[in-house]
């Protein structure tokens, strides 16, 4: 999609967000409702979202900037088309989440400092906790959560996700 | 005829009007006119509502825990057995009792014989189930609820209440989690919903719920432990209009998952809470900040409220009375700090999370400078229990200063792991050995750790240790929210504070100093200390800026974060001497002071795992001199130049045979 197309399709997603929630009171208060929903169909906050975001909110640009680079949930870049989260809570640490997170950047190829696959298919995403402790270490791949996870089942987990994206009709 | 609709024309309940006695009218009724055609139908529709139409009942667990053991499988799975066999069952999705160890966990009911439970089932073994269940034998069950010595072997299956698992636990907040149907309003009421509320609105004011609080004992479950009733008194008796309260289920706490568990198992009982709280404190509006990282907590919240405001639960003259009251959710985007409550206030006027100082308290100022009360799940969840039995039967459980009972969440290295609910002041070891059956065999238990990132680690010495927030305090740890993991001796203990220390750097908000520069300070020194460059004044150091950092923080989680560092020194001095002075890792976690890795070729089987693990492509596999068509004999060989000394072989070793070389 070229710039301009995307730059409209960005203000109109922003848009909608605000229509539902410009009855909140004060309008402040619909900032984080607005970004959620913005994230939630965009994938990421791009930065021409968050501008038209501070002009229908009056907030200045440096305020929408703060919130959206202080929550965990936000992201400022594009996303993979599965998002693979390792919990890193705890119990999934003691249990050797840290070797499940680095085998699945090394299985994927990963490179250092960056959290998506070159294919652009899965973005690896580290959490606080997913609260399901008592099956540590756990890995969630969109919504199929997997517990007890060990390195060789990572490789089978991964497999069975790139297939289903190849051949989605299985 | 849903249990909610009226029985007949004599019924004057609807949203407009409402009836103060349309709860219980809706179990024992009908209540305000004699009509026995009308009793016994509200007896089917209860029967209805529970069994079906046929007599037979099928709880799946199916919470987060249960979907990440294979819940949605096994449920479509018995959907087709179910079909396949012409029963028309009524199959239910229901939350989790809590023993995560026994996932996926199946309770199948017919009406004249024992409600057998069914643990670790799969989609394989759900025919098989069923066939023995209806079959009249109850063999091969996890347990029963009670006996009716109308199946084969029942003697040979255990009561549920004598598991040890459940033995020990006396549940309130969570008593039904895993009974009922959490989307639906009809079970919860059938099951003693609402009756609370009834009762508060009907015959109490709010000075009067308010009194029965504080004369409970409870205490706030989300980790400080201040008293609930006095919280609510303090916010009653400010002026200021409109009031707001706020009900934090935005649960962070590594290793607590308790408010999940009790949410997704049971909303209503939290919104019953909720309500009730909003009349105490005379609040028009609610919010219930809930994390969207637990994304089915807030859609069965979502169910919930909707449900509510559909029955007149919720929304104008509630139940007939003159209080009204409306909740709206709010995702929280994900930050620790918002346990603080001036950072959730924060994060709800759609600023970035941070604390600012105390006073003047939420209780006068907080929401848009509104007079705000901020309640824990848990601390709302036990609401309902103390409007209905009274304070006094209440105060009867739990220890001296400590009233009630506590949710606790076992995880890490224990036997059985799950949520367990038991009176405050239970003692540690009754938690880890008797409850969750100790370290698996052939581990020896090391320590436990709770409170999460801002709790302490406990060691052996403390197994006698009652949980209550003094006894607790005094140990140098916190409850928190009560998550307790349990670590052998594979746990590093300077790695685990290093691990809640990159934690808490990473969710410091940056406001203030001691917190900002004294945690990255602190972390900076425990990293240093697991690569082996420790010297030996780094322990007093350390203990220099924990306390630094503890007294001088702004908020809670600055004060609270040296926590793990200041427990770990006072109880676990010796390991962190054995990294600085003799350069090891007692329990093998951390890897740069391994010198080098080596083969046993005796204890080698040549499986080649460690070789696809590799991520250097150090390891191979050689024959060593056997003969050449011997493919058994191959063994592998680690090439020292290449290795990068990060440990996967010896992780994925099946026989141990990969030794570190200190």
């Amino acid at each position: 999609m070229p710039k301009a197309d995307e730059d409209e399709r960005n203000r109109q997603i922003v848009d909608r967000a605000y229509k539902r929630h410009q009855r909140s009171n004060p309008i402040r208060g619909a900032l984080i409702p607005i970004l959620q929903d913005v994230q939630s169909e965009v994938g990421y906050l791009p930065e021409t979202a968050l501008k038209r975001v501070s002009d229908l909110l009056k907030l200045p640009p440096s305020h929408v900037y703060g919130v959206a680079t202080f929550y965990h949930q936000f992201r400022l870049r594009p996303k993979g088309r599965h998002m693979i989260t390792v919990c890193r809570g705890t119990a999934c640490h003691v249990s050797g989440s840290v070797d499940v997170y680095s085998s699945i950047t090394r299985l994927l190829r990963i490179p250092p400092r960056e959290d998506t696959s070159q294919d652009g298919l899965f973005t690896v995403n580290q959490v606080r906790c997913l609260g399901a402790c008592g099956l540590a270490p756990i890995v969630k791949v969109d919504d199929s959560v997997y517990g007890k996870v060990t390195l060789p089942r990572i490789r089978q987990i991964l497999l069975k996700h790139t297939k289903q994206t190849r051949e989605p009709n299985q | 005829m849903s249990l909610m609709e009226k029985c007949c024309e004599k019924c004057t309940h609807s949203s407009n009007s409402p009836c103060a006695d349309y709860i219980p009218c809706r179990t024992k009724g009908p209540l305000c006119h004699f009509n026995e055609q009308c009793e016994s139908k509200i007896q089917r529709v209860i029967d209805q509502t529970i069994y079906g139409d046929e007599e037979l009942r099928i709880n799946v667990g199916m919470s987060t825990c249960g979907l990440a053991s294979g819940a949605q499988a096994v449920y479509d799975a018995l959907r087709a057995e179910l079909s396949k066999r012409v029963l028309k069952t009524k199959l239910v999705k229901t939350g989790c009792i809590g023993s995560c160890y026994a996932e996926v966990m199946v309770e199948v009911i017919k009406r004249g014989f024992p409600p057998a439970l069914y643990s670790n089932v799969t989609s394989g073994t759900v025919g098989d189930m069923l066939d023995r269940y209806l079959g009249g034998d109850a063999s091969g069950a996890f347990a029963l609820r009670y006996r009716t010595s109308k199946m084969r072997g029942e003697d040979g299956v255990p009561l549920l209440d004598d598991l040890d698992f459940f033995k020990h636990q006396q549940r309130d907040a969570i008593k039904n989690c895993g009974i009922i149907d959490p989307e639906s309003l009809e079970e919860c009421i059938i099951h003693g919903g609402y009756a609370a509320l009834t009762r508060a609105l009907r015959d109490m004011t709010p000075e009067e719920v308010i009194q029965e609080v504080s004369n409970s004992g409870l205490r706030g479950r989300g980790g400080a432990g201040f008293p609930t009733g006095l919280k609510w008194k303090i916010c009653r008796d400010v002026s200021g209009d409109p009031k707001y309260v706020i009900c934090n289920a935005d649960e962070g706490d590594p290793g607590a998952f308790m408010n999940r568990l009790t949410v997704e198992g049971d909303p209503h009982r939290v919104l019953e809470g909720f309500i009730i709280a909003g009349y105490a404190i005379g609040a028009k509006d609610g919010y219930i900040f809930v994390r969207a990282e637990k994304p089915l907590m807030a859609e069965r919240l979502d169910t919930a409220v909707k449900q509510a405001q559909r029955f007149g639960l919720l929304g104008k003259n509630i139940l007939g009375s003159d209080f009204s009251f409306d909740v709206k959710l709010m995702l929280s985007a994900g930050a620790f700090i918002c346990g603080e409550e001036t950072a959730l206030i924060a994060s709800i006027e759609g600023r970035r999370a941070m604390p600012r100082p105390r006073p003047p308290f939420p209780a006068t100022q907080g929401l848009w400078n509104k007079p705000t009360t901020i309640n824990n799940v848990e601390t709302l969840a036990h609401i309902p229990t103390i409007v209905n039995i009274g304070a006094q039967e209440y105060s009867k459980m739990g220890a001296e200063k400590s009233k009630g009972t506590k949710v606790y969440c076992l995880a890490g290295k224990v036997l059985r792991t799950g949520a367990v609910e038991v009176p405050l002041g239970t003692t540690i070891g009754r938690l880890v050995f008797d409850i969750g059956g100790g370290v698996p065999a052939s581990r020896r238990f090391k320590a436990i750790q709770i409170g999460g990132p801002s709790g302490g680690c406990l060691s052996e010495a403390h197994l006698n240790l009652p949980l209550d927030y003094e006894s607790l305090r005094e140990s140098g740890a916190i409850m928190g929210s009560g998550g307790i993991v349990i670590l052998d001796e594979d746990t590093c203990i300077v790695d685990l504070a290093r691990y809640f220390l990159t934690f808490t750097t990473a969710e410091s908000c940056g406001e203030c100093t001691p917190c900002r520069i004294g945690l990255q300070r602190m972390l900076d020194i425990l990293t240093s200390i697991t690569e082996g460059k420790g010297e030996p004044e780094d322990i007093s150091k350390l203990q220099q800026i924990a306390e630094a950092v503890a007294d001088s923080s702004l908020c809670g989680l600055g004060q609270t974060a040296p926590n793990p560092v200041l427990t770990t020194l006072r109880y676990f001095k010796g390991e962190y001497e054995t990294h600085i002075r003799e350069k090891k890792c007692p329990a093998h976690v951390c890897k740069p002071l391994v010198r080098r890795y080596q083969v046993t070729p005796d204890l080698c089987v040549g499986c080649g795992s460690c070789v696809e693990e590799c991520p250097a492509k150090a390891i191979s596999l050689t024959l060593a001199g056997a003969a050449r068509e011997d493919v058994k004999a191959k063994k592998a060989v680690i090439d020292d130049r290449i290795c990068a000394r990060c440990g996967r072989c010896f992780t994925v070793c099946p026989t141990r045979a990969i030794e570190e070389v200190w």
